[in-house]
């Protein structure tokens, strides 16, 4: 087996993490915004794998499938909300939900 | 049985009324309203009327009865009390205010009626009842200045009553400053009692006075001119009588119950109260009579020249009250306050009477567009003919003759007295005959210029009202009568366990009946020379008031002396041009400083919530890098 350092190994999720990151901050529509999500996620359960193998205990393993399950579920959520928001404002260009913006005028 | 523990009483259920019309007087109907402000007044007559009898057939231990309520503070030793005190001075007072205010509360159920602002007249009389019972009941100064503001408050708020008119708002603005003068001389005049005696209780104070400040010594001097400051402004003489006449903007019924029965009398309660301070400090007790003296010629004067019935009627309470204060100048301390009480009773039937007038002339006030309302407004002619009557003394059948007289002849023969008071009080009566008669004449004779709308003369509860007052402004004076005619004054007599009794010249007596005859003369030449002047030939006034001569007195009068122009060159101008010559102070810009950095701070941290959701995620990216980067290398 080629032993991999931990350094080198974690250099692969946080590329996908700060690739997710990049995504959701850059993407403008919000479908993107959410796959971006998913792939910071998705890097997140790597790192518990990594740990898992590290410290040989199933725990690591086990919580991954606990984030995919979760990942699965705020998905659900998450497209059900943007389909309402599709319908009220007939877009999905998130620079048009401004609606919480202060409103206070120079005085 | 003790009726004299029912004393709070008497100014609790005014007060109980006045809570519950402002809690919840907008909830109940009108009819409700009526009988709870009346009825409380009612209620507060009815246990006067008991008290007094049980004071009268079986008096407490020297005429006087205490009632504390509880102790308001205790600072230092000086513990003033919520206590009342019945004496018979109090107690001809409680009997006025009461008795009087209940039949202007009856007359305003009616007069009042339709205004939207009816539960809230209701309310605001019936704290002013209230406050003005407080002011005579109280044992001490303190409590009494506590009833002195809050029937200066009353004023204000029931003469600006109808607040939507800018006009009323001045007036009663106006009101309430120039008493505030007096007001602020009168709590000087506190601090230095406090300071001279370490008490305000009123009797203590008048037993230590001849002690602590014998006679001429400054103390007594500053206290009794400051005294007679609030006086003086509560009581709209010279010079801080300015206010009276505006302060007719307000209701009939008001003017009725506070520019002439009650409040107005206050000043008069205060140094009669007072009046041991006021016998060691005999300078200012000629001064209270001087004040009084020019205070009646000056609005006796300036009642000639107006043609507004309500402000007729100002100037005609600031003049009788001037009679009041010549009284109490010259030592005749009982007569000033018989003349309280009398002129209680036909001022406020004049201001009701003229409130049916108005009412029935569609709120017109001038009396020269009125006219011959005789025939059709018999009560209303005949119960403002009583009350005028009393006002200018016709002799034996009105009360106001018993009091008046009683002032004239104690200004002559009294210690205190001189040739000049008498005489200046004497023409005053002359003119108040010719202004009082002017008034009836051209309101109720001559040919009628303006039809009647709304004739209130069915209407039973303001009608009864003048028809009591009336019959009192006649009967009245039979409890006083002169002393060269029978020695029947049980009036003096009851009020000689208070004040002093006037201290006579030796060998008056015998004037008196001969003043007397001299006074009848000129009331009956001034009934028949208005007769003449605006009945008969109404063109020989007309003719006089077109010379250049006769249209300046008539201005001079007419702007009462032009005192208004002068408080207003002399004090307003000055006032309003320092205020206006640095409208924008560097002082300024420190305080709008602070505002503006205040609202660009907000505006700064305002941008930051722009409502872009990517804006928000940066921010929470840079905030973990910062946190990170503080883990591992802090």
């Amino acid at each position: 087996m080629i032993t991999v350092p931990v350094s080198v190994q974690l250099l692969l999720p946080s590329v996908l993490f700060l690739i997710g990151l990049l995504g959701v901050l850059i993407r403008r529509n919000v479908i993107f915004m959410l796959m971006a999500m998913e792939i910071m996620l998705n890097a997140a359960g790597l790192v518990f794998i990594i740990g898992s193998s590290l410290w040989k205990q199933a725990d690591g393993q086990v919580m991954v499938i606990f984030i995919l399950a979760m990942a699965a579920a705020e998905v659900a959520v998450g497209l059900a909300l943007i389909l309402q928001v599709y319908q009220m404002h007939k877009t999905v260009d998130v620079d048009q939900l401004r609606e919480l913006k202060d409103e206070q005028e120079q005085g | 049985m003790d009726v004299f523990h029912l004393l709070w009483l008497v100014p609790a259920f005014p007060l109980a009324g006045f809570l519950i019309l402002a809690l919840f007087g907008l909830r109940l109907h009108s009819r409700a309203v009526a009988w709870i402000g009346t009825g409380s007044i009612g209620l507060s007559a009815i246990l006067t009327l008991w008290i007094g009898i049980h004071f009268l057939t079986q008096p407490p231990a020297n005429y006087q009865y205490s009632l504390t309520l509880w102790t308001w503070f205790d600072i230092n030793g000086f513990a003033p009390g919520i206590a009342l005190y019945l004496d018979p001075l109090s107690l001809v007072y409680i009997f006025v205010i009461t008795f009087v205010s209940f039949f202007i509360h009856l007359y305003s159920t009616a007069f009042m009626r339709g205004d939207e602002g009816y539960v809230r007249f209701f309310a605001y009389m019936n704290l002013f009842v209230f406050s003005m019972l407080v002011l005579v009941l109280a044992n001490n100064l303190l409590l009494l200045y506590l009833g002195w503001e809050g029937v200066g408050l009353c004023s204000f708020l029931l003469i600006g009553f109808w607040y939507r008119d800018e006009v009323n708002g001045y007036a009663a603005r106006k009101a309430f400053i120039v008493t505030r003068i007096g007001d602020t001389a009168f709590i000087i005049g506190l601090f230095l009692l406090v300071k001279q005696f370490h008490t305000l209780n009123i009797q203590d104070i008048l037993q230590q006075a001849p002690v602590v400040g014998s006679a001429g010594a400054a103390a007594v001097v500053w206290i009794t001119i400051l005294l007679l400051g609030g006086a003086v402004g509560k009581s709209a003489q010279l010079p801080l009588q300015t206010w009276l006449p505006d302060a007719m903007a307000g209701p009939t019924p008001v003017s009725a119950l506070i520019h002439a029965a009650t409040m107005v009398t206050a000043g008069v309660y205060l140094i009669a109260r007072t009046h041991v301070l006021y016998s060691l400090a005999p300078a200012v007790q000629s001064l209270v009579a001087i004040i009084g003296l020019l205070t009646l010629l000056i609005a006796g004067f300036s009642a000639l020249a107006q043609h507004d019935l309500k402000r007729i009627l100002a100037y005609s309470t600031i003049s009788q009250i001037g009679y009041m204060f010549l009284a109490l100048g010259v030592g005749a301390w009982t007569a000033a306050i018989f003349h309280f009480m009398i002129h209680a009773f036909f001022k406020a039937l004049l201001f009701l009477a003229a409130g049916a007038v108005i009412m029935a002339m569609e709120e017109e006030h001038d009396i020269f567009k009125m006219g011959g309302l005789r025939k059709k407004m018999p009560i209303t002619f005949w119960t403002f003919l009583a009350g005028s009557g009393a006002l200018a003394a016709i002799p034996l059948i009105t009360a106001g003759f018993y009091s008046k007289d009683q002032i004239l002849f104690d200004a002559l023969a009294s210690t205190q007295g001189s040739f000049w008071l008498w005489l200046g009080g004497f023409v005053g009566a002359f003119i108040t005959v010719l202004y009082t008669f002017r008034m009836v004449y051209v309101t109720f004779y001559g040919e009628q210029k303006k039809p009647i709308t709304h004739n209130p003369e069915g209407e039973k509860v303001m009608m009864i009202p003048l028809i009591v007052l009336a019959v009192l402004s006649i009967i009245g004076g039979w409890i006083e009568l002169p002393h060269a005619w029978a020695h029947f004054t049980p009036f003096s007599d009851f009020l000689t366990h208070v004040l002093p009794p006037t201290n006579l010249k030796p060998g008056m007596e015998s004037q008196e009946l001969m003043l007397q005859l001299l006074t009848a003369v000129i009331v009956f030449a001034g009934i028949y020379l208005t007769w003449l002047a605006y009945v008969k030939k109404p063109a020989l006034s007309a003719s006089w008031k077109n010379t250049a001569l006769g249209r300046a007195c008539h201005d001079f009068f007419y702007k009462g002396w032009m005192f208004d122009q002068l408080y207003n060159t002399l004090f307003v101008k000055p006032v309003v041009w320092i205020s206006r010559i640095d409208p924008h102070d560097f002082i300024d810009y420190i305080y709008e400083g602070f505002g503006r950095l205040n609202v660009s701070i907000h505006a700064g941290f305002s941008r930051t919530q722009s409502g872009y959701v990517r804006w928000y995620l940066l921010c929470i990216a840079i905030g973990i890098l910062f946190i990170f980067s503080l883990i591992l290398f802090v």
